[in-house]
């Protein structure tokens, strides 16, 4: 190895985190659970758990609706969740956070809602080269349906979205600038803020696909400037089932209801219906009421660890990971971005994504092998799938050397 | 669940060093089989003489289950009769999820029978087969859409 230098330990306190997560103790094959699939779904703590356990146990009935004591009661909580993740995401108001089911139904809505009524022959809708398939399809369908283009921002050998490149594709007839965060195949990070910047002094709104970015980095929707962003609830250690869109106030305002149906109505005859308020007119029907309380613990809980030791623990942990892996022979990283979050994409000469899979699993190590729903990232890198560790603040140094082991093992059975 | 079980040395050996693996020119039938879950792709080629199989390769890229899985079918199907070919994916399909299949007389294929312990690799093996199901019940000289296994 290059460089012993790097440091095996950090500051930030991860056994004591660890015991927040009751199955993290799990022992699979009579080996310690590793689990680096934080990128597909984190683990919850137990404060999570605990807030959606008491809310089934003792206070559930339907929101905004009862008069009586447990709808109050449920009514609070699914409203305090709102505002924990008011302050999460530094939003201006709660009128500005709408439940969804995940990043995937928040970008729906938004090309649904804002988009399909705007959008004509000739207009755009811009996307880069990383994106998720949740952020591709939805903009295929939109512009099926009004004739508009999708035009994509290409990426270079490293997994970077060039910044002139965007810039080169704005022009006056882009409608959305939609983009991730963070990407999921690679951990790429993207430089957000600017691109933002960029389209908003063209007048393009902008989505930002945060689902894997919100686990990663602070996340200040009016510092980011951007018009839309979106996440899901079990990346951020909450349940599945439950997410966010966050839309500024004045375009939500525009946006006609996406869905039609209780709780998103002032008043209803057969022949109007007034629609109610934000963020109510997004949020059709009796909503995930437990998954907005679970997520809303979980934010809670985000704020009373030490977030910012969190972060650099978790780069700590890519910086050792990306040493160590690099280090094996036959080993490629896929998607060396300058700036990256806390995953390692990587393939093995002689050793099928697929394979090293099984035989991780064997040694209690759980990773993603596939094409992570990005098969354009993979059709770029020439590459059916790829092995990818997504960590989390609670993985630890040992795990990682765990991983290079079974990566070795598995390159010695199949050499 | 032993992972010595998945990855027999014949398993092992046919990833390695696959047979009839390339193309086929001309066939009569050549079906592509595709699993979106991990990306394995492989297409199955038949040269048909009356009603057996006069000659059968394939080519593409898979993780090593799929690729030995293809490797020995190719060799286990090579000259039997439609029929027969039929007979045996029944076989392999019932080896590959009924823990009380019997592997006898299957030859070398008994070697997939570890593959039952690891449900989610249990696609992986039999690709190549309904892949190849898919080009025994196509028309002479046809080449069909991709079989999916999702």
């Amino acid at each position: 190895m290059k460089n012993m230098a790097l440091a095996k330990q950090t500051r930030f306190d991860v056994h004591a985190v660890r015991r927040d997560f009751p199955v993290l103790a799990r022992i699979l094959n009579g080996k310690p659970l590793a689990y680096l699939d934080n990128g597909a779904s984190a683990q919850r703590p137990e404060f999570v758990i605990e807030a959606v356990n008491d809310y089934e146990r003792h206070h559930h009935a339907n929101i905004h609706r009862g008069v009586h004591t447990l709808s109050q009661e449920a009514t609070a909580r699914y409203e305090t969740a709102r505002d924990s993740l008011v302050h999460f995401l530094n939003a201006r108001s709660r009128r500005e956070i709408i439940f969804v089911r995940g990043t995937t139904e928040a970008i729906n809505l938004v090309a649904q809602s804002y988009a399909r009524p705007l959008l004509g022959s000739g207009d755009e809708i811009l996307i880069t080269h990383l994106e998720h398939h949740a952020n591709i399809v939805p903009w295929q369908l939109v512009c099926e349906q009004t004739g508009a283009k999708l035009t994509v921002v290409p990426m270079d050998e490293r997994g970077e979205v060039p910044f002139e490149a965007a810039l080169a594709l704005m022009n006056e007839r882009t409608r959305v600038f939609a983009f991730t965060h963070v990407s999921n195949a690679l951990g790429t990070v993207l430089p957000v803020k600017r691109l933002v910047a960029a389209a908003k002094a063209r007048g393009i709104v902008t989505l930002i696909d945060g689902a894997q970015a919100v686990p990663h980095l602070p996340v200040d929707v009016q510092d980011l400037g951007c018009d839309f962003y979106a996440f899901s609830g079990h990346k951020l250690f909450g349940p599945t089932g439950i997410g966010v869109l966050y839309g500024r106030e004045s375009l939500l305002e525009r946006m006609p209801p996406w869905q039609g149906g209780g709780d998103m109505i002032l008043a209803v005859t057969f022949a109007k219906t007034t629609y109610n308020s934000l963020p109510y007119k997004f949020e059709a029907g009796t909503p995930n009421i437990s998954g907005a309380i679970g997520l809303g613990a979980a934010v809670d809980y985000l704020r009373g660890i030490d977030l910012g030791g969190a972060h650099a623990h978790e780069h700590a942990l890519l910086a050792y990971a990306s040493e160590s892996l690099g280090a094996i022979e036959d080993l490629r990283i896929v998607g060396t971005a300058v700036d990256k979050a806390s995953l390692v994409s990587f393939v093995v000469k002689g050793v099928h994504p697929h394979d090293l899979g099984t035989i991780l699993d064997e040694e209690a190590i759980a990773i993603r092998t596939g094409h992570h729903c990005a098969m354009p990232v993979m059709d770029f890198f020439k590459l059916p799938a790829t092995a990818r560790a997504s960590f989390a603040f609670y993985n630890t140094f040992e795990e990682i050397d765990r991983l290079c082991a079974a990566v070795q093992r598995a390159r010695s059975m199949f050499a | 669940m032993e992972l010595n079980d998945l990855y027999r040395d014949v398993i092992l050996d046919h990833n390695r060093r696959p047979r009839n693996f390339g193309p086929l020119e001309p066939a009569d039938a050549s079906v592509e089989g595709f699993n979106p879950l991990c990306g394995d792709r492989l297409t199955v080629r038949l040269k048909m003489q009356g009603d057996a199989i006069a000659d059968i390769r394939f080519e593409g890229q898979g993780c090593a289950i799929s690729t030995a899985s293809a490797s020995l079918m190719t060799e286990a199907v090579k000259g039997k009769t439609r029929g027969e070919a039929l007979k045996l994916f029944e076989r392999v399909h019932h080896l590959l999820t009924d823990d009380a299949a019997s592997s006898d007389e299957l030859g070398k294929l008994a070697a997939l029978s570890g593959v039952r312990e690891f449900p989610a690799r249990v696609k992986c093996a039999s690709l190549c087969w309904h892949t190849l199901v898919s080009a025994l019940e196509s028309p002479p000289a046809a080449v069909l859409p991709a079989v999916s296994t999702e």
